[in-house]
């Protein structure tokens, strides 16, 4: 299981959006709002191949960041935190790898997927996705969502940051 | 884009922003905070938060917006980042220096565009996957989607409307075959796949898929071969299997229905069909897509299959196919509207590309009622039956159509309703034709 702190693992749970921040090769942090999934112990992102250069970034640079900040997208939750963690692209399969990887998750938050995915046949590209596997490292929590405050910071254990 | 004054006031619809920065070990770090826009100039005030913001390296940062829809998903996506450079905190306030931009509004970029833009981003990222892997990836679909989308099946109306008319017509006049029949709709369904086939061909190999950036599901062709789900060989071929199809079909009606006229008018089909976009004739680039079209599914289709029941040519065929030649070239004209854009920047000298909106919407208008007045013309002087006046209760749809392209002329995606439209005013008009045929038919048989 996880070790993320419970009220972040709840953030996890009900956001519809988190900001992704990936570094490109000049070093240049980008970041990219999707919707975090959350399989209790990683934190699943994933992305349409027509969006893919976040991939590449990645798979240069594993060191990324997920934000949890916008309490509309996290129903009404105040809390904030940032993720830091390294992340993994999964993409054997971009046609249908991450259905078995996250639909599950996914339509439990936007259930509307199922709806456009009945249409792939009328964006083929965008259900051409790779998901994004990261890896929690160190954790910073702001209860309230008062950032004045220095965060709550935690870290992975040996045996999960290793 | 540029970080002016106007660009940072676009910031200050959003409650607050996330900075970002990457940290000594090398990890991104964000923290939320709130902000004011500084006055006339082009830098933000950030309340400094917990987290120091450091002033020795870039920093972005980012505001988003959805709008949930419970039970649904989301909607209302934007989100704007600027990157630049931080000051030490000031009692309690951070400025930042915007100096670089980037964002999306799907209020301003729609979705589907979005995407569409983003299409050479996927075939570079999937042939770079391709060569990490040593074997292809490439985007698949299930083959009866694959089937359907690349023969853009649904428009195989075009073709049903004006062979049931010119069967109908013979029916009137002669003896009827219903093998016949059948094999005259099952090769001219062919020869409709097969060149639309061919045409997505021409269009992707012209550039004219890649610089539309607004495919609709009634214009922008299938873009199999500009997604890559098929490679240039592979549409090839089946383009051969069905010009194949074609060939085999139109031979059987020739043993069973031997008839100059017949091989002459399958012969001109096939070769309007293919100069519509090849070369060296390439009609629709020159502005004659739509005579080529209306010629095709027009006269050619009903005229052929009323020869193929008669082994003869006949005035009531060509009148009856007048209307309906009209109204086909008229889905291609508003199936244009959206592509205008990308048709210009492909060479592909349509006429909705030559014209202006008005004149568009005008001659659209002309056009719909011309294709009326002649089927009210041909009862008047007696080619055609009475009851084929059934075929004016499809006039009501010509003015929503017209209506529908004076409002959405500039937006593909609410036009696509007004370009359904268009393609039921066809195909009713057909279908009530020959309802007005049938009709005969049964009066003839009554009396």
């Amino acid at each position: 299981m996880g070790w993320l702190p419970t009220p972040v693992e709840e953030l996890l749970n009900v956001a519809l959006v988190g900001e992704l921040t990936v570094v490109r090769p000049d070093g240049r942090a980008i970041t990219h709002p999707l919707i975090p999934l959350y399989d209790g112990e990683r934190i699943l992102m994933h992305s349409s191949t027509l969006f893919s250069r976040k991939l590449e970034h990645i798979k240069a640079n594993p060191k990324v960041a997920v934000s949890l900040s916008d309490d509309v997208a996290m129903k009404g939750n105040l809390d904030r935190a940032t993720i830091q963690g390294t992340a993994r692209v999964i993409e054997d399969d971009p046609h249908a790898q991450w259905e078995r990887l996250i639909l599950d998750l996914w339509r439990r938050k936007e259930p509307a997927i199922d709806q456009f995915l009945k249409a792939r046949v009328a964006l083929p590209l965008f259900f051409e996705r790779a998901v994004i596997e990261i890896t929690p490292q160190r954790c910073l929590y702001w209860p309230g969502g008062n950032t004045a405050r220095e965060p709550q910071v935690s870290s992975a254990p040996a045996r999960a940051a290793a | 884009m540029q970080v002016d004054e106007a660009l940072l006031k676009r910031l200050s619809v959003y409650p607050f922003l996330v900075a970002t920065w990457v940290d000594d070990a090398g990890y991104p770090i964000s923290v939320a905070t709130t902000f004011q826009t500084d006055g006339e100039a082009p830098t933000l005030l950030l309340n400094a938060p917990g987290l120091p913001i450091p002033t020795d390296r870039e920093v972005s940062v980012i505001a988003s917006h959805i709008r949930p829809q419970p039970g649904v998903g989301y909607d209302e996506r934007r989100y704007l980042c600027v990157w630049g450079r931080a000051s030490a905190p000031q009692d309690g306030v951070v400025t930042f220096s915007g100096e670089h931009a980037w964002g999306w509004d799907e209020a301003e970029v729609p979705f589907f565009e979005y995407s569409e833009r983003s299409v050479p981003q996927s075939r570079r990222y999937l042939e770079q996957l391709s060569a990490e892997r040593g074997r292809p990836i490439k985007p698949r679909l299930a083959l009866p989607w694959l089937i359907l989308r690349t023969t853009r099946l649904p428009f195989l109306t075009a073709t049903f409307v004006p062979v049931l008319l010119g069967l109908a017509i013979a029916a009137r006049h002669g003896p009827f075959d219903w093998l016949v029949a059948v094999l005259t709709i099952v090769g001219a369904s062919f020869a409709h796949l097969a060149i639309n086939v061919t045409n997505d061909i021409f269009d992707t190999l012209s550039g004219a898929d890649e610089a539309n950036v607004n495919p609709t599901q009634f214009s922008g062709g299938s873009r199999v071969l500009h997604y890559g789900l098929l490679s240039v060989r592979e549409l090839s071929t089946w383009a051969a299997i069905l010009y194949a199809g074609a060939i085999a079909v139109g031979l059987v009606l020739l043993a069973i229905r031997p008839s100059l006229e017949l091989l002459l008018i399958g012969v001109a089909g096939v070769v309007i069909g293919l100069a519509y976009t090849a070369p060296p004739l390439k009609l629709v680039y020159r502005g004659l897509g739509e005579i080529a079209v209306a010629v095709g599914f027009g006269p050619v289709m009903l005229l052929g299959a009323y020869v193929a029941q008669t082994g003869r040519l006949a005035w009531e065929p060509l009148v009856a196919s007048l209307p309906v030649a009209i109204l086909i070239a008229l889905i291609l004209y508003v199936n244009e509207i959206p592509d205008r854009r990308g048709d210009a920047a492909a060479g592909k000298r349509t006429l909705v590309v030559r014209l202006s909106q008005i004149a568009v919407e005008r001659l659209y208008l002309v056009a719909a009622l011309v294709a009326f007045a002649l089927v009210v013309a041909g009862v008047a002087v007696g080619i055609m039956p009475w009851p084929t006046l059934l075929a004016l209760l499809a006039l009501p749809l010509v003015f929503q159509v017209y209506r529908g392209i004076d409002q959405h002329y500039n937006s593909p995606y609410t036009l696509m309703a007004v370009m359904g439209t268009n393609v039921k005013l066809h195909l009713y008009t057909g279908l009530l034709l020959f309802a007005g045929y049938l009709v005969t038919l049964v009066i003839a048989a009554i009396r």
